[in-house]
């Protein structure tokens, strides 16, 4: 695996909030179609990496590089563009806007046509919205969310909305994916549909996935390699059996539930 | 001596502008709701201390306290009319309602006694003129800093040292938190409101006897500034209120000074989007980020 | 096949635009509707157009602006210097009056976008301010005692500008450009990790805002024979942002339907503006605590006249204003 090069390289990353070191010393390599697993008790800086590596924080030290090309100072849309997509640990829907047009705006900056065009109702317009939405269509009908195409976002109900999540953030056509806590608030049943689906669609999309997931056994269950992050540094890596048997791991979950 | 002169100006203007201000602070700090109507409580305040005085034939003191009693109420009636409803609303509701609530009370004020102009009687205050190395200064200025300083030094003094005050900073920092700690949330805001309209109304009445002229449309523009004021020295920050006060009486009176007094009010508003855009958080507040 | 359905709805829009226009346009020729109702429909079609130029910034892109008079004063003073100073034609007051204000509109759009919610509110409240002051200090344009402008607005010049406005927003809204400016509206954050150019969205929005608002100030001006810079206090700023506020932040007929309607009242109040003014802050306050969304919400009007369609019949020209 260490011959081919990296998709993703988290070189020396951290971030400074004031005087907390919320992220420090953090070296992540993923390599193209892993599906690999960060978790950490609460409050150790997992969704604070992502951030870095979605450009909504800029890193105080280190470097983040994707496809050998350097991320840090990139604004999020920009690094979206260059193929990481990411959801978010809080649902964040368009809520507003209806499910088939929360996957048409992930879409938006591959069409094609233009600003001009849409508002002279051009016929690069027409075929560029027709476009859009049969993709659309297409990645609902994936995820089964095409029986809800015409729904507001905020009324499908709670697992239907994480999936959407998903849908929207593969429609930003990624190369890498992050998952941010996808399964919280999930039953056991929809957990294992959305295992499932994450299995499928790293398959058909040729996807790297980085999953950041609180339940233990979950992540053991589906990825390939762990990171273990602790008060904002990598306390571990390796395969799942690694992980389950490390001594500082155990301690960082026993030490959560005890405080 | 001259620029002194506009110095001593500056200061006595930024010190009302600091007590409107120390109102905005406060409210923002603990609703985060920019109260536009607060500059129409100044006015309120203005004309309650105009009657005290020609009708009610009081002076300085007396006026100030009947006004600044009076405006306490009036600040909590309009809290509990008009903004406890939306406390859990979008941030732009509230500021829709601010408005709202804003343009009724001039209307209001307009349609209850017309738009004409009062003025207050300028034998209020003795005015003597006081050398100081040279310079002389108007004993008012030397009293409307003081009774404004004074007031600054008993808001801290409720802030730090009381039990509301205690419960102001709690609900402020953490509202959810002051709730489960079992402090009355509604009341503290609606403390919050009363000692913040007290002060406007003092303001009001301090206006008056400095600039004599008083109308129903007189709170909007000091009540922008004030705004301004407290953006400049960080929303939510209490010593912050006063220095952006100060100062941005200070500016005004310099841009005067410099012979722009035509484009005095401009200075203000271009001040606030300096402010906003190269430091937000403001002279002395803490850089916060949103929560992704 | 999407695409012939809805031209049935866009030819029908044109026919019935077109009979309107001619019915007003006898009415006034006839002599029907004396120059009291000329003048009104004619305030009414500005207030149209500068509503839905307000809508497009606050109800789909979500930046809460309030200094929208700053921008009808740009488009006024500028288009009142093209006719009366350069004695050129109205079409050109108009054009430049709009792009002068699109100009002033990227202005103060690039640096004052990174601010969100209430700051924003408060620096575009501060930008409609300084642009009254600096045309207060103005010679070439009269300073405080302002300008004289002939009076050349006409209902056919209204009725254009009207349509051109309606249309372009219209078009630009239903279309992904509008949908990437709704999605700053519900959750900027998410739109930015979805690729969304937000800033570029943002200030888009800003651009063709302010550049209808310009044409609006240039009808405005050659209507009322003189403008000064106390016409375009923030209380004008206000009178707009109600019309988006009362009709549902997010529906294009509701601005519409709220300027028609205000636009009424405010003729008959135009005695007692005290009384219109409190009637205004009624509004504001009642509809915040019991409507917050307005009388519309995002819905449009012409949804309530359609079927509920089931499966995808959406794109282009469909309401995803929703």
């Amino acid at each position: 695996m260490e011959t081919t090069t990296p998709l993703l390289n988290i070189d020396h990353v951290g971030i400074r909030f004031g005087g907390l070191r919320a992220v420090a010393d953090v070296n992540i390599k993923l390599f193209p179609g892993e599906l690999v697993g960060l978790i950490g008790p609460n409050g150790a800086g997992k969704t604070t990496l992502f951030n870095l590596l979605t450009g909504v924080y800029v890193p105080t030290e280190g470097s983040i590089s994707f496809e050998g090309e350097d991320l840090c100072r990139l604004p999020p849309f920009k690094i979206t563009r260059k193929g990481i997509s990411r959801t978010f640990q809080n649902i964040r829907l368009f809520s507003e806007l209806s499910v088939l047009d929360n996957v048409k705006v992930a879409y938006h900056s591959q069409a094609k046509h233009t600003m001009a065009s849409s508002i002279l109702r051009m016929p690069g317009h027409f075929s560029g919205e027709k476009d859009m939405h049969e993709k659309a269509i297409e990645f609902l009908k994936i995820f089964n969310l095409d029986q809800y195409m015409d729904e507001k976002a905020k009324n499908l109900p709670y697992g239907q909305q994480r999936r959407l999540e998903i849908a929207r953030a593969l429609a930003a056509n990624p190369r890498l994916l992050l998952l941010d806590e996808p399964a919280a608030g999930m039953n056991p049943k929809e957990t294992h549909e959305l295992m499932d689906l994450i299995g499928l669609i790293r398959k058909k999309f040729n996807l790297t996935v980085l999953l950041i997931e609180h339940d233990m056994p979950l992540v053991m269950g589906v990825c390939e390699r762990i990171y273990v992050l602790d008060h904002g540094q990598l306390i571990a890596n390796g395969t799942p059996e690694e992980i389950r048997n490390n001594p500082k791991v155990i301690e960082a979950y026993l030490g959560e539930e005890v405080s | 001596m001259e620029l002194f002169q506009q110095l001593v100006n500056g200061i006595s203007l930024g010190s009302i502008y600091a007590l409107i201000a120390l109102g905005y602070t406060m409210v923002y700090g603990i609703v985060k709701l920019i109260n536009f109507a607060h500059g129409d409580v100044f006015m309120v305040g203005a004309f309650i201390g105009f009657y005290s005085i020609t009708v009610l034939d009081l002076s300085f003191f007396p006026a100030l306290l009947i006004s600044m009693a009076a405006c306490a109420v009036f600040g909590v009636i309009i809290e509990r009319i008009a903004y406890k409803p939306l406390r859990n609303a979008t941030r732009i509701a509230a500021l829709i309602t601010a408005i709202g609530v804003s343009l009724m009370i001039e209307n209001g004020m307009i349609f209850i006694r017309g738009a004409q102009l009062e003025a207050y009687p300028t034998n209020l205050l003795p005015s003597e003129n006081i050398d100081i190395f040279g310079v002389s200064i108007k004993s008012q200025s030397l009293l409307i800093l003081g009774v404004s300083l004074v007031l600054m030094m008993i808001l801290q003094i409720i802030v730090h040292k009381t039990k509301i005050g205690k419960a102001m900073r709690a609900v402020s920092y953490d509202a959810e938190a002051a709730k489960l700690m079992g402090i009355n949330v509604n009341n503290t805001i609606s403390a919050t409101f009363a000692i913040g309209s007290a002060l406007a109304g003092a303001a009001g009445v301090i206006f008056g006897t400095y600039y004599i002229k008083i109308e129903p449309l007189m709170g909007v523009l000091p009540g922008l500034k004030a705004f301004v004021a407290a953006v400049l020295g960080g929303i939510g920050i209490i010593p912050g209120a006063m220095v952006g006060g100060l100062l941005l009486g200070l500016i005004e009176a310099l841009v005067s000074a410099a012979g722009f007094s035509l484009w005095r009010d401009a200075a203000a508003f271009v001040v606030l989007i300096l402010i906003l855009i190269f430091l937000p958080q403001g002279l002395f507040g803490k850089n916060k980020r949103e929560k992704v | 096949m999407t695409i012939f359905k809805q031209s049935k709805g866009f030819w029908l829009s044109v026919l019935l635009s077109f009979i309107l226009f001619t019915v007003v346009q006898l009415l006034l020729t006839g002599g029907i509707l004396n120059s009291y109702y000329e003048n009104m429909i004619i305030f009414m079609g500005i207030n149209i157009i500068l509503a839905v130029s307000l809508h497009l910034i606050i109800g789909i892109t979500g930046q809460f602006s309030i200094g929208h008079a700053g921008f009808l004063a740009v488009g006024a003073f500028a288009s009142a210097v093209i006719t009366m100073k350069f004695e050129m034609p109205l079409f050109a007051g108009l054009l430049v009056g709009g792009i002068v204000a699109a100009l002033a509109g990227m202005l103060i759009g690039i640096p004052t976008l990174r601010l969100k919610g209430d700051y924003l509110a408060i620096a575009t409240l501060g930008f409609g301010e300084i642009v009254r002051i600096v045309f207060l200090n103005i010679d070439y344009i009269g300073g405080a005692s302002g300008m004289q402008v002939t009076h050349m607005t006409t209902w056919p010049w209204v009725f254009g500008c009207i349509l051109i406005t309606i249309l372009v927003i219209r078009n630009f809204t239903n279309s992904s450009h509008g949908r990437a400016c709704i999605s700053i509206r519900e959750d900027e954050t998410a739109a930015d990790a979805m690729g969304i150019n937000t800033t570029y969205y943002k200030v888009a929005a800003f651009v063709i805002g302010a550049f209808f608002a310009g044409i609006a100030g240039g009808l405005w001006a050659h209507n009322f024979y003189i403008i000064q810079p106390s016409n375009f206090g923030f209380l004008k700023s206000f009178d707009i942002l109600i019309f988006v506020v009362l009709g549902g932040l997010g529906s294009l007929s509701g601005a519409v339907l709220a300027a028609i309607v205000l636009t009424i009242v405010s003729t008959f109040l135009q005695d007692y503006p005290e009384t219109r003014m409190l009637f205004y802050s009624l509004i504001l306050i009642v509809m915040m605590i019991y409507r917050p969304q307005g009388l519309m919400g995002t819905r449009e009007l012409t949804s309530l006249f359609k079927r509920k369609t089931k499966g995808g019949s959406k794109d282009g020209n469909h309401h995803t204003t929703a």
